[in-house]
């Protein structure tokens, strides 16, 4: 008797199924399970566009309809990854057109998107809807040109943090006058200026847009009229905010942003002059979400604000909120969720620092929600981390930045140790974490017992010996990333947890004692790893125990990549031809 | 299952392994131990320690006694990477430190500088290539005022290997001056028309409103530039 259910109830229990995890897991449990799952799976998600091979990506999900990518390993973001190095969306763009012309949405991070890739989009897939960038290069406004002008179904057009090759404002005019479709529209990270008729034009045409963020060139003057033409936006990155407007101006401004009904996020604000805080006032109490890391303004003028935002779910803002600001927003913002505080700059030899540990510990005491964190700050104390456990063992994301590597707790001169114990010893559902400070190899032990469901780990200036490799590698359970720099682990722990690191995404390292010749026997030892070295010099002209500059390990089912520039070399399998690039560039 | 102590032995092999890939003689590599220790790997650059970074403030006085001299302190930026901040927020910051400057600056306007001070000038990171070197690197123009700073971090960041940074074509015993045309390479840079010029033909103010790249290029190749660099020596020759 045929016990298998009927593919198309299968295929409808299956529907329900939105996570990849699920799907993931379910695609595993027999072949039939698996053939109904690819069959139906809308929504690809690739998180290192180097795991697999394109095309067979593209043969598996015949439905597909949402491919999401990522490229380089996260510390490109801090200039750690040499230009060239890789993560370029042409491949795959290409075995999409080709095989899936009815993609409707592509989001891409970290990856070399070149113009001629945006110029396929634009021609491949006709009921192309969404294309979300985010620290992205190699295009120009030229690409972003084609597709507004060609892609008729248009939804959400948004460039996050990319570096564009800005060849001027006209890209905005190539929306065809018959465009209505738009949703978000994001040009915050570009330079130039755009023409405001044409964006006059597109938002009054644009009765669906909900999400508008604006580069720093659009000057506070003309905001005023823009609004009007948009008063159903949920989103608004505004441009600069420090133009001076004269009193007329300023009343039509802020009665433009009052009549916002919708508005929950804010952004941009670029400079924002003291003097226009109130025009902001009409938005707080409906916010919850308020970037005001562009925004330069002090700590009274940040307190005006944020006292008025009793909604708030997630703030970002500078250091100059200080403590003070930081225990207002412990007062007023109860619902807070996420928290990041940027560093402004201010010299590292100041007396009197203004942001302390004690800012964290009054959000942590006033905020129950709190579940994500990104905090730096000039030094700490295990007293305050501790404090921060105890107060909120519902994190999800701490990351917290001591800017002065190998700083210790100030007040007792000991190492952070005991402070990171008590957080992945509390917060169980740690699921990403970033250490800093002087840290032994004690604090990775206890990171290595505690933190069993943490997925990413970032280290800096940390460590004593090989023990804090090993402790990682083989406590954290859940590990899917780890990026460590300068720390002084060589090879014996990499090699002794060889088989982690499958069941990982991957692993860099940078300025670490990890020699050539243990990446050699990584490399033979583990064939589903590609290990590869980033260095000037030819491995191969030195000694095996030489130790190499930066390494990036990932798991793969595709083989070495073909694409690799002249500073990366993949360790080969086979011993005997140890060490070449494959590329033929 | 590896224990403490076998652990502990590896630890002894790997001192061993790069005390003698050193060329011996050199203190061997002291893994573990107490903070602040770290090792030296000759040439090829080392890694930081607290040795390498002031103190902060006076509460770290009793530190600053172990600072022996053995390298210069550094503030924390200087660090390739360091702090942990995005490339678009690090030149947005940059970018805000330069206005300041400007700002305070105006009192002093030179007859060199270009009459609209006003003019707001974002300049941050840029790239720079060096003739026969894969790596390319980026360089803050903001944290410079003058052409001699930027070539002195320019030969630091490509000849010199300091503590930190990638030596990236080893050592390089001469001093570069690649400004005065005397040595095996130039700086040039490719300005916003998109023509490659000679660095520091023009006020620096100017130049850095044009620049969009830096390139150290081989004299030998810099040739329809290098003749421009020329002549002045020539006219002073007569």
């Amino acid at each position: 008797m045929d016990r298998r259910f009927p593919f198309k109830v299968l295929e409808h229990i299956f529907s329900f199924l939105d996570a990849n995890e699920d799907r993931n897991s379910v695609s595993l449990v027999c072949k039939s399970w698996f053939e109904t799952e690819r069959r139906t799976r809308k929504r690809v998600f690739v998180g290192n566009c180097y795991a697999v091979n394109p095309l067979k990506v593209a043969r598996r999900f015949p439905k597909m309809r949402s491919l999401t990518l990522k490229g380089k390993p996260h510390f490109a973001d801090y200039n750690l990854v040499p230009d060239g190095w890789g993560g370029y969306a042409w491949p795959w763009i290409e075995a999409m057109a080709a095989r899936r012309p009815l993609l409707e949405e592509i989001r891409l991070k970290r990856m070399v998107v070149t113009d001629e890739c945006l110029e396929k989009i634009a021609a491949s897939f006709r009921d192309f809807k969404t294309l979300v960038l985010t620290s992205c290069e190699g295009f120009s406004t030229d690409g972003i040109a084609a597709i507004a002008s060609t892609c008729r179904k248009l939804r959400d057009l948004e460039l996050r943090e990319c570096n564009v090759d800005d060849l001027g404002g006209d890209w905005l005019s190539y929306f065809p006058e018959t465009s209505t479709s738009l949703v978000s529209l994001d040009f915050s990270c570009l330079d130039s200026e755009i023409k405001l008729s044409d964006l006059e034009r597109l938002l009054s045409r644009s009765p669906n847009l909900k999400s508008l963020k604006l580069n720093r060139s659009v000057t506070l003057d003309v905001l005023e009229g823009l609004l009007r033409r948009a008063p159903q936006l949920v989103e608004l990155g505004t441009g600069s905010f420090s133009d001076e407007l004269d009193p007329e101006e300023i009343s039509k401004l802020t009665k433009a942003l009052s009549e916002l009904k919708q508005l929950k996020s804010l952004s941009g604000l670029w400079d924002l002059l003291p003097e226009y805080i109130p025009v902001l006032y009409s938005v707080c109490p409906r916010l919850t979400s308020l970037n005001l890391s562009y925004a330069t303004v002090q700590m009274p003028d940040l307190v005006d604000l944020l006292s008025r935002c009793s909604k708030l779910q997630k703030l970002w803002v500078m250091d100059m909120i200080e403590d003070k600001g930081l225990k207002t927003v412990a007062l007023c913002c109860k619902e807070l969720r996420e928290l990041r505080v940027f560093p402004s700059g201010a010299d590292l030899d100041e007396e009197d620092v203004a942001l302390t540990e004690q800012g964290l510990v009054s959000v942590s005491e006033g905020c129950k929600k709190l579940e994500s964190v990104l905090y730096f700050c000039v030094q700490f104390t295990n007293a305050a981390l501790v404090t921060i456990a105890k107060n909120r063992p519902n994190f999800r994301c701490f990351r917290l930045c001591v800017m002065e590597p190998f700083a210790p707790d100030y007040r007792t001169q000991q190492p952070l140790d005991e402070g990171f114990k008590a957080i992945v010893e509390r917060c169980k559902d740690l699921r990403r974490l970033s250490v800093s400070g002087l840290l032994t190899d004690k604090a990775f032990e206890y990171i290595g017992v505690h933190a069993k469901k943490l997925r990413m780990l970032s280290i800096a200036f940390a460590g004593d010996s090989d023990l804090m490799l090993h402790h990682l590698l083989s406590g954290c359970e859940s590990l899917k990333k780890l990026e460590i720099r300068d720390c002084p682990f060589g090879d014996t722990a990499l090699l002794e947890n060889a088989a982690k690191l499958e069941t990982m995404r991957s692993l860099w390292m940078s300025s670490c004692f990890v020699s050539f010749g243990a990446c050699k026997q990584l490399s033979q030892k583990m064939p589903r790893l590609n290990v590869e070295v980033i260095d000037e010099h030819p491995p191969k002209t030195r000694p095996d125990s030489s130790p190499v500059e930066r390494i990036y390990i990932y798991r793969t089912v595709a083989g070495p990549r073909q694409d690799t520039p002249e500073f990366v070399w993949t360790i080969h399998k086979n011993p005997e031809v140890g060490v070449s690039r494959l590329s033929t560039r | 299952m590896i224990t403490e102590i076998e652990m502990g032995k590896a630890e002894s092999e790997l001192e061993l392994g790069l005390g003698l890939s050193l060329g011996g003689g050199t203190a061997a590599a002291k893994i573990g131990g107490k903070p602040g220790g770290g090792g030296a790997w000759g040439e090829r650059g080392r890694l930081l320690t607290a040795k390498d970074f002031p103190s902060v403030g006076s509460k770290r006085a009793a530190d600053s006694a172990s600072h022996s001299g053995a390298s210069p302190p550094r503030s924390s930026s200087q660090v390739v990477g360091w702090p942990p901040i995005g490339s678009h927020r690090m030149n947005s910051l940059a970018a805000k430190s330069a206005r300041e400057e400007e700002e305070a600056g105006k009192k002093k306007v030179n007859d060199d500088e270009p009459k609209d001070v006003n003019k707001k000038v974002q300049v941050g990171f840029i790239k720079v290539n060096m003739d026969g070197v894969a790596i390319g690197r980026k360089v803050d123009l903001n944290a410079h005022s003058s052409y001699e700073t930027l070539a002195q971090t320019l030969e630091d960041m490509f000849f010199r290997s300091k503590p930190g940074t990638i030596g990236l074509t080893g050592q390089f015993t001469k001093p570069l001056r690649l400004l005065d045309g005397s040595s095996e390479f130039v700086l040039t840079y490719e300005d916003k028309e998109g023509d490659w010029m000679l660095v520091g033909d023009v006020p620096w103010r100017m130049f850095i409103t044009s620049v969009k790249r830096l390139r150290v290029m081989k004299t030998s190749e810099a040739n329809g530039l290098a003749a421009r660099h020329q002549e002045p020596n020539e006219r002073q020759r007569k």
